[in-house]
């Protein structure tokens, strides 16, 4: 005992030593993350900072300029047809994807993993295959209108793509798994007995369903719809291809500013403004979110 | 069996008979558009119909022969072979770097790290564009490898935390104090058991880049035009039936891929 007193250091010296040392290896470990934060800093953070000043600060120093000029009639449609067709392509993936991740968290395994499989296909499938499939399923000479012309049910082709109406069953198609996956995920965990409880009190099956499984679903609803809402604020292939020119969201709007009219300075205003909405839509379900766990006692 | 009680409010089978027509309805949607494509490739008429009128392999020969639609091919196997290396590499680095630090710095560098996930990327594009201008990365291999990478180092750093976060760590630490170095530690014992995650990862990063658009319109041009933006100028202008073959032979790959996925999940 008395040896083992002797040997070892000082205690002070010896905390200071063990921090130091303790120290050093979280600095060795936070490195490791060094090559990724170079990449995404580079690439990510300083030209995003690059877009912000390119859009405060013109030929003639600082101006709003480039912010003005967005409440031009133009930028406005695009705006409303961007939200719009945002707030569509969500509302039908509610309706199309709720009763699917609902009915597959009740499968029994087997089933639910086939079912999941269907869903999880076209994740993985090529974005641009599945826009070109919907571009020659519902052209005017497409499978679609042929078929309702053999069937007798319309005299002359529909017009379903290059507009309003292919942009938003191109974009449904494309935005459904991602909304279906944490909803599927958040279904699982719902206790089912808390259903059998409601009915034992006298609750209708539609009430039950109502008041007490839609309730116990908002978190992975909420997660499903912000996500897929975001994406479609932003996004750019599906309606470019399916839209025909017709249709113009607001990333087609960046792209065109930029590589059309090299117009730099309404390129990265639009681009901001973007990415404020999208962040801000973000922030406020993080906190919304927070708020509803804390009243839920999670 | 119809009346059979379906959930537990009672709700029979027959009752809820339009919420199986609905679903099935749903995975038709889901899946069958792509599937039609397969078939229809086969045509040997300009206009896609299905069934086809006639069979024949003609777009399959008019893509095999076309220069063009190779060497874009060549190109995105080639930057998504890249990145699924670069990302793969760095992201799980990272992610090993983040999860056994105790610094509060880390946090917030996993936020920062997975930005790309959120930010539109019609917007990373552009600043990728911005940055790559000056130094001469725009169309060149190395400029799409290093704007993918960014683009995918999210993905792999969020599969292989959750491999992570299922593998005792202590085990690496009883590695070390029997005298093997970090490095060796982490390489014969950490990597093995985390192993397909770190592989989930890389064919995510893979597919990520194979099928990327957007930056790849903005930012490689010329010889350096990757199979995905040579496809999509070319639907911009006109339906050009070569791309259904394409189609397929890519969804033949997706479906590869996706068996590879399960696979690994499945011994995870």
């Amino acid at each position: 005992m008395t040896i083992t007193e002797h040997t070892t250091p000082e205690p002070p010296m010896n905390k200071r030593a063990l921090e130091k040392q303790a120290r050093a290896q979280q600095r060795n470990e936070l490195s490791l993350s060094l090559p990724a934060f170079i990449l995404v800093g580079s690439l990510v953070l300083v030209p995003i900072g690059w877009l912000f000043w390119l859009s405060i600060y013109g030929s003639d120093g600082f101006t709003a300029e480039n912010y003005v000029r967005l409440l031009h009639p133009s930028y406005k449609k695009t705006l409303i047809t961007t939200f719009e067709l945002a707030f569509l392509v969500t509302g039908l993936c509610i309706l199309l994807g709720y009763p699917l991740a609902y009915l597959a968290s009740q499968l029994k395994p087997r089933m639910a993993s086939l079912v999941l499989l269907c869903v999880l296909f076209p994740f993985w499938t090529s974005l641009l295959v599945r826009t070109y499939a919907w571009l020659v399923l519902l052209q005017r000479r497409g499978v679609i209108n042929t078929w309702l012309m053999d069937m007798g049910l319309i005299d002359a082709p529909l017009k379903l793509v290059h507009n309003f109406t292919g942009t938003t069953i191109g974009m449904v198609h494309i935005m459904l798994p991602f909304f279906i996956l944490p909803l599927y995920a958040s279904m699982k965990t719902v206790d089912l007995s808390l259903m059998k409880a409601a009915s034992n009190l006298g609750a209708s099956p539609v009430k039950a369903f109502w008041q007490v499984y839609v309730p116990l679903t908002l978190s992975g609803l909420g997660a499903g719809v912000i996500l897929v809402f975001v994406l479609s604020l932003g996004f750019y292939v599906t309606p470019a291809l399916l839209g025909g020119g017709r249709v113009m969201m607001w990333a087609m709007q960046i792209e065109r500013s930029m590589a059309v009219y090299a117009d730099w300075g309404a390129a990265s205003a639009l681009g901001v403004v973007l990415l404020v909405m999208t962040l801000g839509i973000l922030w406020a379900f993080a906190r919304l979110t927070g708020a509803l766990s804390s009243v839920e006692g999670k | 069996m119809l009346n059979k009680s379906a959930t537990d409010t009672q709700v029979t089978h027959l009752q809820r008979l339009w919420l199986y027509a609905l679903c099935t309805l749903v995975i038709f949607f889901l899946i069958i558009p792509t599937l039609l494509v397969i078939p229809m490739s086969f045509s040997d008429s300009r206009y896609l119909s299905f069934p086809p009128e006639s069979w024949s392999l003609r777009w399959y020969r008019a893509y095999f022969s076309s220069a063009e639609w190779l060497q874009a091919t060549a190109v995105s196997f080639k930057v998504a072979f890249l990145t699924m290396i670069l990302a793969t590499t760095t992201g799980t680095l990272a992610s090993y770097g983040l999860h056994t630090t105790r610094a509060r710095m880390g946090k917030y560098m996993m936020v920062l790290l997975t930005m790309p996930m959120i930010i539109p990327v019609i917007l990373l594009a552009v600043g990728i564009f911005l940055t790559f201008a000056p130094v001469g990365l725009n169309s060149t291999i190395a400029g799409l490898v290093l704007a993918h990478t960014v683009l995918a180092i999210p993905l792999v750093m969020i599969t292989v935390t959750a491999g992570l976060k299922n593998f005792d760590i202590n085990q690496e630490m009883v590695a070390r104090s029997m005298g093997a170095s970090r490095p060796w530690a982490f390489l014969t014992v950490t990597l093995p058991q985390i192993r397909n995650s770190v592989l989930s990862g890389a064919l995510l990063a893979f597919i990520i880049s194979l099928d990327e658009v957007v930056i790849a319109l903005l930012i490689a041009g010329g010889d350096k035009a990757t199979l995905t933006r040579r496809m999509f100028l070319a639907l911009r202008d006109e339906i050009d039936p070569t791309i259904a073959a394409i189609s397929t032979l890519l969804i033949v790959f997706s479906v590869v891929m996706l068996a590879l996925s399960q696979f690994l999940q499945s011994k995870k």
